[in-house]
């Protein structure tokens, strides 16, 4: 039975790496259309429990839901095509393929043309190539990037980049949304720029979740925030409550002598 | 590439094809020439494993000479037509590449250099040993001409249209494979496998699908190799032979169709050029493979670009 | 009993010569993370310095041996120097072929040095084979043996005890980290390709009083060393050894009780078992790659 308020539910997720407990006992759910902020100290296990929810390695114990059916069993590729897409925190463009091919990349689930279809060219193919294209563009309007389709991903500053893997994810007609630090390396105005494309990615009807250390940003615009510390939930709530919440305190800035 | 490059290339392309065709009747030349078009195949066959999707094999020979076996046992020892024999010998080295495929796509880097070489060697050994079959370390002789209907390609003006059609053909398949989906999917996979998937690629069925797909072009090339020269043997399907597939893909340039071409031109034409060297071939031949590696690593088609630019950029100034 | 004890005593001989061969391919690996196709190269060109020296020019034995190892180890130095060094982007691809080209040239040079006739040498001492339960035992196995243990217990020496060998282990397992505390990281891997090309002479001058050598004998030597290395674990000098004598030994069975003729599919079926099953090898580490 779930409820249909929670887009995706985390529940009891145990992840360990030889003796290193990464995750242990992670339960949340997250509400549909809400931005959900995750945050905590450095190995707190917030990239890990990204590449739990993706698929990149299956967790030892517990369960993913996406809209009620567990997605345990599923691959990577597979998982993005039932609706959950992501960023990476260093920026994983295809970095010899140009911009608008990145997005077009990023399409991938949601064309259909094979190997056989690509070399005989059918009429039907034709239209899903040009609607794809037209699709991709759009998305490059949006992160305002159309200008440069053309570029080499590579060659596009740093903060750009993020912006086109943004695209590239939300390509994927995702129900949900993974940003992994995407305001690592931006400077100032460029995070208030992402903080609205953010606000308009939800407004679209995607579910987001945000590992960010960029506190203002992370505390303004998430609608409830979750706090790791050394592998284990230790706050989940507003971002207001969170902010005066003792154990998030002490895990930030050392725990006080008891 | 542009649309329009792209068809002017290739109409200038076949115009020349066309035109040597029709001009050139010194059958030593005709010979060479055909020869050109079956490396063009090989090479262009690994460039879409290795250059486009960035996986290495090393043992890539095998499955021309699985083509190339297939038929010759077929056809002569089975009296089979050779049109008939044409979808089993693609078709067999399509299954062998599907089931090698499986176990060995998931390696990467040396590691799958290592598996598709223990492959290559392993089928060599073979074709050399299985005496009954094969004929053994001596070759396979009598291998019928290629009959199709009333014409007999056994020419060398017959044979070299034939060749350089297929050639055309594959060129033309290849390159709408690149600028499709699939082709956006599999650079993707060679950029960086985790993202590919990250963003929704099945690449573990990519990966086995473009090495199926470039194991039957590299079987049609063994099968056009057997029907032209009647008589195989495993030196030619070697360890050897698949190193000189992949310097083709390498010195053509990697991830450019019109790159196979030219390192197959080259590597083809280059031991002709050597026999004037007689007793220092080998050296200069590898004397040549280092340098253009150290020196033009992403290959003569884009080497010669980069150097150029340099060039020019140092000349602004 | 008397037969499987001869394809033992043949296995032994020829493992240990795989077992140094890979030996070279495993230590080059594990501090430059390169793979040198024409490995087997060094090992005809030891060979064939050993025949030429001992056998023609009436050397003793041991200067000859020495002197062969240390001509091949200044040719792997050039090599480092000119063919490797100057490589801007050493992907595997480019690496690949620039050895691939090396390998083709070296064959070249010795075609041009020494003809394309085989050349032999007699053993390194004039004994009978002696006689074991039944089976013929040569005395060169012997020699070939005390050789590749003595060598194997000198690098074991060399690694945990002299300073540049314990740095040569922190290039292995990083050379960042290696340059950073002051290592000199060109150095050791101009070292390490000195020491492997020497590693693949000795094993071609061990072997020449039981082959017949050839400008062509390396590149079956050294495909089969490398798959040894592999067998045992890539970068690692036990698994070297190990997988060595392991293809060796399962090598002379299955020509004793399957084909001759399937010889050489021995090692490269093991290859591929050992990649599909385990590919960081019997005792291979892991991601963790040294001696």
């Amino acid at each position: 039975m779930s409820d249909n308020s929670h887009l995706l539910e985390i529940k009891d997720i145990h992840k360990a790496f030889g003796g290193v407990q990464a995750l242990c006992d992670i339960d949340f759910d997250l509400e549909k259309d809400a931005i959900t902020g995750l945050i905590g100290p450095n190995g707190a296990g917030k990239t890990t429990l990204f590449n739990v929810i993706t698929g990149v390695f299956p967790a030892d114990r517990g369960e993913i839901r996406l809209a009620g059916q567990s997605v345990n069993n599923r691959a990577v590729h597979e998982r993005v095509e039932l609706g959950i897409a992501r960023t990476f925190q260093n920026v994983e463009l295809f970095e010899n393929m140009t911009v608008l091919e990145n997005i077009l990349v990023g399409l991938h689930t949601r064309t259909r043309c094979g190997m056989i279809d690509s070399i005989l060219k059918f009429p039907r193919i034709r239209r899903e190539e040009k609607q794809a294209r037209k699709r991709a563009a759009e998305l490059l309007e949006f992160v305002d990037l159309a200008d440069y389709a053309p570029r080499r991903s590579s060659d596009l500053p740093f903060g750009w980049q993020r912006l086109v893997e943004v695209a590239r994810a939300m390509a994927a007609a995702p129900r949900l949304l993974l940003l992994d630090e995407p305001a690592a390396g931006l400077n100032m105005s460029e995070t208030r720029r992402l903080g609205d494309l953010i606000h308009q990615i939800r407004d679209q009807g995607i579910t987001i979740l945000l590992v960010e250390h960029d506190m203002s940003l992370t505390m303004s615009i998430s609608d409830k925030i979750v706090v790791l510390d050394q592998g284990r939930k230790i706050a989940e709530d507003t971002p207001r409550a969170v902010q005066s919440d003792e154990a998030v305190m002490a895990a930030y800035l050392g725990k006080a002598q008891h | 590439m542009n649309d329009k490059a792209n068809k002017i290339a290739y109409a200038v392309f076949a115009l020349a094809v066309i035109l040597l065709g029709w001009q050139v009747d010194n059958e030593y030349y005709l010979q060479l020439m055909i020869f050109i078009g079956l490396n063009t195949l090989l090479a262009l066959s690994l460039n879409m494993l290795m250059g486009y999707a960035g996986q290495i094999s090393l043992g890539h020979a095998a499955f021309y000479g699985i083509g190339a076996y297939v038929t010759a046992i077929l056809t002569t020892t089975y009296q089979v037509a050779p049109l008939l024999a044409l979808p089993a010998a693609v078709g067999t080295a399509m299954l062998v590449a599907w089931f090698v495929g499986i176990p060995t796509l998931r390696l990467s880097g040396y590691y799958l250099g290592m598996g598709t070489l223990g492959f290559g060697m392993i089928v060599h050994i073979v074709f050399r040993e299985w005496s009954s079959l094969t004929g053994g370390a001596s070759g396979f002789v009598g291998i019928p001409p290629l009959e199709i209907g009333p014409v007999v390609f056994a020419s060398g003006k017959n044979y070299f249209f034939l060749v350089w059609s297929v050639v055309m053909l594959c060129l033309i398949m290849c390159r709408r494979i690149i600028d499709s989906r699939v082709g956006r999917a599999l650079r993707s996979i060679h950029d960086g496998e985790k993202a590919a998937a990250a963003v929704g690629v099945d690449t573990k069925k990519l990966k086995l699908q473009v090495f199926v797909l470039s194991a039957g072009m590299a079987a049609l090339a063994g099968f056009l190799y057997a029907h032209l020269v009647y008589f195989i043997s495993p030196g030619t399907f070697s360890f050897v032979a698949s190193i000189r597939i992949v310097t083709m893909v390498v010195i053509g340039g990697m991830a450019s169709i019109w790159g196979a071409l030219l390192g197959a031109s080259l590597l083809t034409l280059l031991p002709e050029w050597l026999h004037a060297f007689s007793e220092f071939e080998m050296v200069v031949y590898g004397l040549i493979l280092m340098s253009v590696m150290i020196f033009l690593p992403r290959g003569l088609t884009r080497g010669v670009l980069d150097v150029y630019e340099r060039y020019r950029k140092s000349h602004e100034r | 009993m008397q037969e499987i004890l001869q394809y033992l005593f043949s296995g032994l001989t020829n493992g240990a010569i795989y077992a140094v061969i890979a030996l070279g391919f495993s230590m080059l690996y594990s501090s430059t993370e390169l793979i040198n196709f024409a490995h087997g190269e060094f090992v005809m060109l030891g060979s064939l310095c050993m025949v030429t020296l001992a056998a023609n020019l009436g050397f003793p034995l041991i200067p000859a041996f020495f002197l062969s190892i240390c001509a091949v180890a200044a040719a792997g130095l050039l090599f480092e120097r000119l063919a490797i060094r100057p490589v801007r982007h050493p992907e595997p691809i480019v690496l690949i072929i620039i050895t691939v080209g090396a390998s083709i040239f070296l064959r070249g040079v010795g075609m041009l040095i020494w003809g394309k006739n085989a050349h032999s040498m007699p053993p390194f001492s004039q004994h009978p084979p002696l006689d074991v339960a039944g089976a013929r035992l040569l005395v060169q196995s012997i020699w070939i043996l005390v050789i590749v243990a003595a060598l194997t217990a000198a690098l074991q020496m060399f690694y945990r005890r002299t300073l540049t060998g314990k740095a040569m282990t922190a290039c292995a397992v990083s050379k960042k980290a290696a340059w950073i505390v002051g290592i000199p990281t060109k150095w050791m891997v101009l070292l390490a390709f000195g020491l492997s090309t020497g590693m693949g002479a000795v094993a071609g001058a061990i072997i020449a009083p039981i082959t017949m050598s050839s400008y062509d004998m390396g590149t079956m030597l050294g495909l089969k060393g490398f798959c040894a290395a592999m067998l045992g674990g890539l970068g690692s000098l036990w698994g070297a050894i190990l997988g060595g004598f392991l293809l060796g030994i399962l090598e002379a069975l299955g020509v004793g009780f399957i084909s001759s003729g399937l010889k050489d599919a021995t090692a490269f079926v093991l290859l591929l078992l050992v990649l599909y099953v385990r590919p960081q090898g019997i005792i291979g580490a892991g991601e963790v790659k040294r001696f």
